[in-house]
């Protein structure tokens, strides 16, 4: 079960009030007409379907019904960060992988490296209080 | 091999079945084979029997990273029909359901194939006009397949709720007799004893972590446990297959996403057949053991994680509710998620690839257990000539850069 924050409602809601739209960060070629079958086919049906770090699109569907982005580990399940269409990651799979290594605070002091949160994560707080 | 018959049965009591002969060997990896199948699940073992068996390739391995059938192989919900709309899909699935019909037989190894019969319920005009459709489209192609009224529905399952007082009332449904389940694990166990007895490796614990190519042509596998070669490589390991061509430098039109099943208690026998609904979303049967076997769609996000969300075991529940009002305080007993690998027009790829000898079976989705046989059997062909088999060939890959794609969204929605 999701708990996923909303960039624009700027709350977390249930998984149920969203729906998942597939890869972020498409881009359609502009001159659809004067693109080769095989550049058209790629845009169409091929997806990056990555073990691990994935930019993907949901739609806050029973909510204010707008678009946004989250970056996901699609192995452990795990939301890094939600923000809003036209912006850009700041967790990628290359920085993922740093911050996995070195590991992350966690909320009792310890140091935490498998399953590690992002630091500008608000769980640990919220838990802890 | 040791042969299964009433004799054995009777002779191996007389030991209190103590000496029963173990199933398959586990063999060191040699350093070469003529072919490697990549994934021990049930197609890549049912491949490695065919490519043995009609084609006599037996030099061969099944490199597997976990155990043998342990993926979509293990999880599914058995479901063996092959009333699909076009043509190729009807080729190819009935063909598989032909293979079916002799696999105990052929395996000596029981399967426990039981054409119990599918329905595939409408509650809209739009869904009687597809199931219309459809059943044409299946007698036209030789695929035994019947439109029936709510009144011959509770006839053939009186659980389930015809009235007009359901939510969705049910319009009439498809009906495909020779259809039915089977016992998973008995298919991948029985092409794994039978390979295994022909020569086949299979190696389990082994997992690919790439591939050796050498100016476009494929000479080998990198595993945990070494270095393997052979010329002709096929890869058959559903969900991860896209993780598998990202080694290769390919890439799939793959998406991998968690599907859910779960079981009940055992109950007294109450289900005849196999159930679906596309509108009402979800499908059930009762296994042998009595418990009944349930599944919908899949969880909408990408995931490995082999489990799903609970918002989409809820879903299922409600719509097994909908349909069968009177299971509403049956107890579940397991629930489950597999990974499984959708393709954009939900039919599967049997394909060569870029690379020289690297072939793919895979996009199989949620809905491959029941072509596993037919599936092998070609996918061994193609491997065997170099060349795809007629009835594999329209699943190239090909067909998402020609447009040739062959829609099977209708015949495999909710429907596995
Ligand atoms: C819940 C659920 C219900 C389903 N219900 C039905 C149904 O009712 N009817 C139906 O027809 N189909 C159904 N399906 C779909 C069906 O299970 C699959 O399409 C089919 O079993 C796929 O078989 P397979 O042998 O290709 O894959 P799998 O059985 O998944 O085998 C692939 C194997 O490859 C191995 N592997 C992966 N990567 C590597 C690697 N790098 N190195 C070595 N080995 C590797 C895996 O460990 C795995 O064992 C269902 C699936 C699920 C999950
Ligand atoms: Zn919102």
């Amino acid at each position: 079960m999701f708990y996923i924050f909303c960039p624009y409602c700027d709350e977390r809601r249930e998984e149920e009030e969203f729906h998942p739209s597939g890869q972020a960060h498409l881009v359609r070629p502009t001159d659809p007409e004067s693109v080769s079958d095989e550049a058209w086919g790629d845009y169409l049906f091929f997806r990056d379907n990555p073990r691990g770090i994935h930019h993907e699109m949901w739609v806050h569907r029973l909510g204010c019904r707008k678009f946004f982005n989250i970056t996901r580990d699609t192995t452990t399940y795990e939301i890094l960060e939600t923000y809003p269409m036209g912006e850009q990651p700041t967790i990628t799979a290359e920085t993922a992988r740093v911050r996995r290594e070195q590991g992350v605070q966690t909320a009792d002091g310890g140091w935490q490296t498998v399953g590690a949160q992002p630091e500008n994560s608000t769980l640990n707080e919220e838990t802890s209080s | 091999m040791q042969r299964y018959s009433g004799f054995s049965l009777v002779k191996h009591a007389l030991s209190h079945h103590e000496n029963w002969q173990r199933h398959w060997r586990n063999p060191t990896p040699k350093k070469r084979y003529d072919v490697i199948i990549v994934g021990g699940g049930g197609h890549g073992l049912a491949t490695a029997w065919y490519l043995a068996k009609e084609f006599g390739i037996t030099n061969v391995a099944v490199i597997e990273k976990g155990w043998l059938g342990g993926g979509n192989t293990a999880r599914n919900t058995t479901i063996v029909r092959s009333n699909y709309l076009w043509d190729e899909a009807g080729r190819l699935y009935n063909h598989s359901l032909d293979l079916w019909k002799g696999l105990s037989q052929d395996l000596n190894y029981n399967v426990m194939f039981s054409q119990r019969g599918v329905l595939n319920l409408a509650h809209t005009l739009q869904d009687m006009r597809d199931v219309q459709r459809r059943v044409n489209a299946n007698r036209l192609n030789g695929i035994d397949s019947e439109v029936v009224t709510p009144e011959q529905i509770k006839e053939i399952e009186p659980a389930l709720d015809t009235s007009k007082r359901a939510r969705y009332p049910i319009m009439g449904a498809s009906w495909q007799q020779s259809a039915g389940v089977a016992r998973h694990d008995a298919v991948a166990w029985g092409f794994a004893r039978g390979a295994d007895s022909l020569g086949v490796d299979l190696l389990q614990n082994t997992e690919v972590t790439g591939f050796k190519i050498r100016d476009g042509q494929i000479y080998g596998v990198h595993t945990n446990r070494g270095d393997i070669e052979a010329q002709t490589v096929g890869c058959v390991a559903a969900g991860n297959s896209g993780v598998l061509a990202n080694m290769a430098g390919l890439k799939l039109p793959l998406e991998s996403h968690p599907l859910q099943a779960l079981v009940s208690e055992p109950l007294k026998p109450i289900l005849n057949t196999v159930t679906m609904s596309n509108h009402v979303h979800g499908y059930a049967s009762q296994s042998d053991k009595g418990d009944l076997v349930i599944g919908a769609g899949i969880d909408g996000y990408l995931g490995y994680g082999q489990r799903g969300s609970f918002p989409t075991v809820e879903h299922t529940l409600q719509a097994i509710v909908e349909m069968f009002p009177m299971f509403s305080r049956v107890r579940m007993n397991r629930q489950w998620g597999g990974i499984v690998d959708t393709c954009p027009d939900a039919c599967p790829i049997l394909s060569k690839t870029k690379v020289k000898g690297l072939y793919f079976n895979c996009g199989w989705g949620t809905g491959g257990f029941k072509a596993t046989p037919g599936s092998g059997h070609v996918f061994a062909a193609s491997l065997a000539k170099g060349e795809m088999h007629p009835i594999a060939a329209p699943f190239s890959i090909d067909r998402f850069h020609t447009g040739a794609l062959i829609d099977e969204h209708g015949a495999a929605g909710v429907a596995h």
